[in-house]
């Protein structure tokens, strides 16, 4: 709680997440080198790039799933430090959805749903089922309500996953890769989900392939390769006359140009 | 009918043959017939037979080989006095008591060593497992270690062990250890106060159940409170300070007695206090100790199989670590953990039948005594085999349904 | 408590950070609070266990020489000297001394066909030979009787070949029983999916003495008068029966594991049951259980030192049977520690070898 209001003035205006110089190593390799960005409020991020491109590596360090060692991560107002509380905070300002979905196996969608509203956000069961159900009708899933992750389908399974981090709340939204782990048809459904968010004016931070949703979504386009961002452009411009010979080779594979 | 009168097959009776004539034909159908169903009953009717066969001619050998041998069938004798005096009972029991009541000594034995040495092996287990887990190299060499040394040493002989190592290495009674004033160590065993029976003591027993009572009341109410106004009360400091605070307070308004029985030399023996015997101590010593390997493996095995998504998605959502630990992990792998764990609680059981090595009596050992003292071995190993076997039926049952009604909850 | 799951921590190694001995000690250490407490605990607990034991067993212990030298350190150090004044006994048991070349003989016999049955290049027919062979050979050895040797019956026998003669047997007697008891448990016949189970779930729910005690004292009464087997036999039948019932369940789980495809893709190929068995079921069952059979060898191979209790002096028996000398009862310990040695060794590189088998199955999986 504290942290927020240490830098209100810059919380208003500037940049949501500012990430200066970031540097990350796994031992001895680079997964990271030199990474800046500024992400403003409700601005939608697509970031894409080849396989082991530091992708996920980014976005995870900026709720701090992973740890680095170089650089600042300021994400609205609050630094990213070795501070618990700091962290706490942002984890709480900032949801994400994997590709794997890890719903809690052992709870029913239901009580995923209210598990961090209950315990984080210190609210009355009651109240936190109301608000469950809503975010649930929200995904188009509420009559699933008492069941168990497991006897989803993998494209319900990422809906919830959503509407559990949106039960949080967050100012930004995480995703890494969420519809890689899905057959085609459910994909839709998802992307769907995720363009209602855009469309309410969502901080929203996307690795993903999906071109398509990228084009229509997407405010910018930051394009990785070998731990550095090497383009960023909006998507017209970024599709229409890629600078990078990387970038180029990049779209070629992904667009079977 | 000429041979089976004679030589080797005066064992078998007309029953026996009958029922070899059943398998003969049931094995001609089985094999001809092709039928599946028919098949799949001549089949049955094959090993019934011969399961029958085998059974009434062992059945017979037997009471004729007791008949020769002027031994008592039965279960008469466990009226009878035992004679034999045993070194420790949780009941009142002298050599003028009968077999019947040596063998609930016994039994009664079993289970004490059992439920202490599973409750011992438990807390050594469960913590090694975690700890085995650290991001601290020297903890989790020291963890894996301890694993790898108790494993793959038979339990028998880690009894002897112990049980050597307290009466080879231990001074004899006259010049017991005392590490602390009015605790002595010797190879007779370990001798340690107890305090005299008081008005106070007995109130801070009851006031000890009343203070787990109160605690588990006091979790519930928090939830339930919790549930109406999402407030978190710290239920675990409460719950502690209850189960400390209620018998303590007992115990103050009992009249804080303060007197202790404190063992002392007395000529050969100490008076005063109470002791552990070696025998109890080397096989509850050792079988916790060996079992702890294997629950410690089983814990690091169930913490391991959470996958790291599970808590990854607990951080992102700002849950805290104590959250992600008691809603998260634990739910999930105690399922994993509970099922081995459960067996390793009966192999513990089924272990402590070992104390007839080093003369803990337990149920094997008088038992054992029995046997030897009345020739009735097939009753005695009768008892022996269907007490254990009740007593793992019992366990498993239990351990199923509560493993079944985790389940539900999951899927 | 901090839930650290990541394994080995060596992967985050700080930027450019050179991997030096203290930024090793910092990184797996002293990298929190906790974990220098835990340390320092740790370093307690060493100081506290190791010099006490280095001094018993090593500086203040003897190694040569007589009684006398091991009187004289009785309570400081250790009798190696008990050993190597006993380790035939110990190692051999009762079996003549002029002799014991014969057990010896066995037990190299018996330990290279293990190994040689590890490697699963030599999972050919002829494997099956040489144990055939091994196996005539290595009774031989044991009874003689013939060429020249002279007869031992088997109540000379103990020590470490029998202990290995009791474990082996155990695995290799109890494994066709199993295999039935495993199928019966699964067959489609409720008769005898009852007794299988009936069996099965009677003797894992009794601890081993109480069989080992039934086979010393009630196969006796079992067999018809004049008919005797002698107490070694019967501890082998009593320790197979028991084996066969674990080793059952071991084959249930292979049987468990296999994809239902596979027996349908054999029903619809219109296979009996015991084809469909034979071929196709049994096969791959079988090579997914053997890291689990390793371990249940090892359970077996420690469980044969109960046989003591009935009186047979495997290795541990034996070594009892060293401390039974008055002068030499003090070092009992030294003696029991020995035992504890060669069965952390045996043990110890079975367990190694298991998890190896068990990489294997896991690296072919994912080809
Ligand atoms: N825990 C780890 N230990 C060591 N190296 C890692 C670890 N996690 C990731 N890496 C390495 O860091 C690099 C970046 O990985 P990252 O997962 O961020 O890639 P990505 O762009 O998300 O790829 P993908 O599209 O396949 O998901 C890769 O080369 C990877 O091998
Ligand atoms: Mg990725």
């Amino acid at each position: 709680m504290s942290a927020a209001e240490h830098t209100p003035a810059e919380a208003a205006s500037g940049p949501i997440i500012r990430i200066e110089h970031l540097g990350k190593w796994y031992g001895r390799f680079q997964a990271l080198k030199d990474v800046n960005l500024a992400i403003a409020r409700k601005e939608r991020i697509v970031i894409c790039g080849p396989s082991g491109s530091g992708k996920s590596t980014l976005i995870r360090c900026i709720n701090k799933l992973e740890d680095y060692q170089e650089g600042t991560i300021v994400v609205d107002g609050v630094t990213l430090d070795e501070n618990v509380k700091n962290i706490e905070h942002i984890r709480r300002e900032v949801g994400m959805v994997f590709q794997q979905f890890n719903l809690f196996p052992h709870l029913t969608i239901l009580q995923n749903l209210t598990l961090a509203p209950v315990w984080v956000r210190k609210m009355p069961r009651k109240e936190a089922e109301a608000l469950a159900m809503r975010y649930l009708e929200r995904v188009q899933i509420a009559e699933q309500a008492g069941k168990f992750p497991g006897q989803l389908s993998g494209g319900q399974q990422q809906r919830v996953a959503i509407a559990r981090s949106l039960c949080m709340n967050p100012k930004i939204m995480l995703f890494d890769e969420p519809t890689s782990a899905l057959d085609p048809e459910m994909i839709k459904e998802v992307l769907e989900v995720m363009a209602g968010l855009a469309r309410e004016g969502m901080t929203m931070l996307v690795v993903t392939h999906e071109m398509g949703f990228a084009r229509e979504i997407a405010d910018r386009i930051v394009f990785m390769d070998k731990g550095e961002i090497v383009e960023q452009a909006p998507p017209k411009e970024f599709f229409a006359n890629p600078k990078s010979e990387r970038t180029k080779l990049f779209l070629s594979q992904i667009l079977g140009r | 009918m000429l041979p089976l009168t004679t030589g080797y097959f005066a064992g078998y009776q007309p029953m026996q043959v009958l029922f070899g004539l059943f398998a003969a034909a049931a094995l001609t159908g089985a094999i001809l017939i092709k039928d599946r169903n028919l098949k799949g009953m001549l089949w049955e009717a094959l090993a019934v037979s011969l399961i029958l066969m085998l059974g009434t001619y062992l059945a017979h050998n037997t009471i004729v080989n007791l008949a020769n041998r002027k031994i008592a069938t039965g279960f008469d004798f466990l009226d009878r006095e035992a004679r034999f005096e045993i070194s420790e009972s949780l009941i009142p029991y002298s050599a003028a008591s009968t077999y019947g009541r040596a063998m609930l000594v016994g039994f009664l034995n079993t289970l004490k060593v059992s439920i202490l040495g599973i409750i011992l092996a438990t807390i050594l287990g469960v913590g090694i497992g975690i700890l085995s887990l650290t991001r601290n190299w020297l903890v989790r060499q020291l963890a894996g270690g301890y694993v790898h040394f108790l494993r793959n040493i038979p339990v028998l002989l880690h009894i002897f062990l112990w049980y050597t190592a307290i009466t080879n290495l231990l001074p004899p009674l006259r010049q017991a250890l005392s590490p602390v004033p009015g605790i002595y160590l010797s190879q007779r065993g370990f001798f340690y106060p107890v305090p005299e029976p008081a008005t106070g003591w007995t109130a801070a027993l009851y006031g000890l159940i009343a203070g787990v009572v109160l605690a588990v009341a006091a979790t519930r109410v928090a939830r339930l409170r919790q549930d109406r106004t999402g407030e978190i009360l710290p239920t675990g400091l409460v719950a502690i300070l209850l189960v400390i605070g209620v018998p303590l307070i007992a115990w103050l308004v009992g009249g804080a007695p303060t007197a202790f029985s404190v063992p002392a030399l007395k000529g050969f023996n100490f008076e005063g206090g109470t002791s552990i015997s070696p025998e109890f101590f080397a096989v509850f010593g050792a079988l916790s100790v060996y079992t702890s390997a294997y629950i410690a493996e089983n814990t690091r095995a169930g913490i391991l199989a959470v996958s790291r998504g599970q808590i990854e998605a607990g951080r992102t959502l700002g849950l805290s670590e104590g959250v992600i630990l008691r809603q998260i992990i634990l739910p999930q792998a105690l399922r994993v953990i509970l099922p081995p764990t459960t067996n390793q609680y009966l192999n513990l059981t089924k272990n402590s039948s070992l104390s007839v090595a080093v003369g803990y009596p337990d149920l094997v050992s008088i038992s054992n005594t029995t046997l030897n003292q009345t020739g009735q071995a097939v009753e005695c190993i009768s008892i022996i085999m269907l007490v254990y076997l009740a007593t793992s039926l019992a366990t498993s049952a239990l351990m199923n349904w509560y493993n079944r009604s985790i389940k539900v909850v999951e899927r | 408590m901090a839930i650290e799951m990541t394994g080995p921590a060596t992967m985050a190694a700080p930027a450019g950070a050179p991997r030096d001995v203290i930024g090793w000690l910092r990184e797996n250490l002293f990298s929190s609070p906790l974990n220098s407490v835990l340390t320092l605990i740790s370093f307690g607990l060493i100081v506290l266990v190791v010099p006490p034991l280095v001094r018993w067993g090593i500086l203040n212990a003897v190694w040569t020489g007589g009684l006398e030298r091991c009187k004289a350190v009785q309570g400081t150090g250790a009798c190696w000297i008990f050993i190597a004044e006993k380790y035939r006994l110990i190692l051999f048991g009762l079996y003549p001394f002029k002799e014991q070349w014969r057990p010896l003989l066995m037990t190299v016999v018996l330990i290279a066909l293990l190994a040689a049955s590890m490697n699963r290049a030599f999972w050919r027919p002829w494997l099956g030979l040489a144990w055939l062979l091994g196996y005539l050979a290595m009774g031989i050895l044991m009874w003689g009787g013939i060429f020249g040797l002279a007869f031992e019956d088997t109540d000379k026998w103990g020590g470490l070949p029998l202990t290995l003669i009791l474990s082996v047997n155990a695995i290799a007697f109890s494994f066709p029983l199993a295999i039935a008891l495993a199928l019966g448990r699964r067959s489609d016949l409720p008769v005898i999916r009852m007794i299988c189970t009936g069996f099965i779930e009677l003797v894992r729910g009794v601890p081993l003495i109480s069989v080992l005690f039934m086979a010393s004292l009630m196969i006796p009464l079992f067999l018809p008068a004049g008919v005797d087997i002698n107490k070694l036999l019967r501890a082998q039948a009593g320790i197979i029966l028991f084996t066969g019932a674990y080793v059952a369940e071991v084959i249930r789980g292979g049987l468990q594991a296999l994809p239902k495809g596979q027996i349908e893709a054999a029903d619809s190929l219109g296979l009996g049951y015991w084809q469909k068995t034979g071929f196709v079921v049994l096969p791959q069952a079988l090579s997914l259980v053997i890291p689990p059979m390793v371990n249940s060898f090892i359970a077996t191979f420690k469980d044969t030192s109960l046989v003591i209790i009935i009186g047979l002096f495997d290795l541990f028996g034996s070594a009892r049977l060293a401390a039974n000398d008055p002068a030499w009862r003090p070092f009992y310990v030294e003696g029991l520690l020995f035992v504890a040695l060669i069965y952390f060794v045996s043990c110890f590189s079975l367990a190694r070898y298991s998890r190896y088998v068990e990489r294997l199955a896991r690296q072919g999986d994912q080809r």
